[in-house]
């Protein structure tokens, strides 16, 4: 069996990627991608530690283990889908606006 | 057993790794967007080694099947220029924080490391129920324990939606850039002298824009 410290240790290398893509790329859609990336890194952390420490739960509907890390990172899932939503939106709106993706051409706010 | 699951774990492992590398390496978009259906995949395949299966299906859904066709989408309709080129302006400035990160991140991987190696050998693992991560033990959660943030979920997801139709229609007659104006190296201006009594009172004033709508160029035909 794996320890979880190998998964741990996975997630966090992919974090780190992303917040490397995030913060060098400057195509405004691989910039989302980022962000994808490091909250599927989240995600895996999450799950690892839910898989880690199982306890009893206490909830009167469901008896058996607890299952907090995994609906965490169900709810990160359903705001992820609504964040890349309105991200795209976004980029679609300025690439009317200025007819490119590139972020560091995003000044209409500039004086 | 035990080794099939290490090189399973081991597999999936590189695979995320490279479809990380992928996302932010890649000259091209539409690579980014490959590489990160391949993270998508094997950290799908990684939850199930871990007992959660249900998110595992559930990542499949909407990651594979909902996000990266939505990226792929855009890129498609942006054409060419989704690549940028790759001029140097501020490439010191950029490679300094990105660096900055990378030895911040990387410190702390050192940590966690050091950290486990002082523990000894790691605790196993407990074995779970049967149920454990399956869609029945997921919805009796869901529905008893964590009703109220399913159901502000759903309301984000809604207004999300919205949002995103509202932004990514814009304004009817809305100006842009035309390409002689992008050459020149014009930037953008507000449209020219119409009164809008307020943010979205294009329903009040037809004629004004349509005015604007045949002075301005608009590089999209209205949908109304």
């Amino acid at each position: 069996m794996i320890p979880v410290g190998h998964y741990i240790i996975l997630s966090s290398v992919i974090f780190v990627l992303g917040g490397l893509g995030f913060l060098v790329r400057r195509n405004v859609l691989v910039a989302l991608m980022s962000i994808d990336v490091m909250l599927n890194a989240v995600n895996l952390a999450l799950v690892a530690f839910n898989r880690a420490h199982l306890r009893a739960g206490r909830l009167q509907a469901y008896p058996g283990q607890s299952h907090t890390g995994q609906i965490f990172a169900f709810f990160v899932i359903a705001v992820e889908a609504a964040e890349v939503a309105v991200g795209l939106a976004i980029v679609l709106s300025l690439f009317r606006l200025t007819r490119t993706v590139r972020s560091d051409e995003a000044h209409l706010l500039r004086n | 057993m035990i080794g099939l699951s290490i090189a399973y774990f081991y597999s999936c492992a590189l695979l995320a790794v490279l479809g990380a590398l992928g996302v932010v390496f890649s000259k091209n978009p539409i690579r980014s967007a490959m590489g990160l259906l391949l993270l998508i995949l094997s950290v799908a395949g990684l939850f199930l080694s871990l007992h959660a299966q249900f998110l595992a299906a559930v990542q499949l859904i909407v990651y594979a099947g909902a996000v990266v066709i939505l990226f792929l989408f855009v890129i498609m309709l942006l054409g060419p220029t989704a690549v940028t080129s790759n001029d140097h302006s501020g490439r010191w400035s950029r490679a300094f924080g990105g660096g900055l990160f990378a030895i911040a991140g990387f410190a702390a991987i050192g940590v966690v490391r050091s950290a486990g190696a002082g523990a000894g050998a790691p605790a196993p693992l407990g074995a779970p129920d049967s149920a454990f991560g399956g869609i029945g033990a997921f919805g009796d959660i869901l529905f008893s324990d964590a009703l109220v943030p399913f159901e502000l979920s759903s309301a984000l997801l809604m207004v999300a939606v919205v949002g995103a139709v509202a932004v990514a229609r814009g304004r009817q007659g809305e100006r842009t850039l035309s390409k002689s104006e992008l050459e020149t190296g014009a930037t953008f201006s507000p449209a020219p002298e119409v009164a809008h009594s307020g943010v979205f009172s294009h329903e009040s004033s037809g004629a004004q824009t349509l005015a604007v709508a045949s002075t301005a160029t608009p590089t999209e035909d209205p949908v109304r």
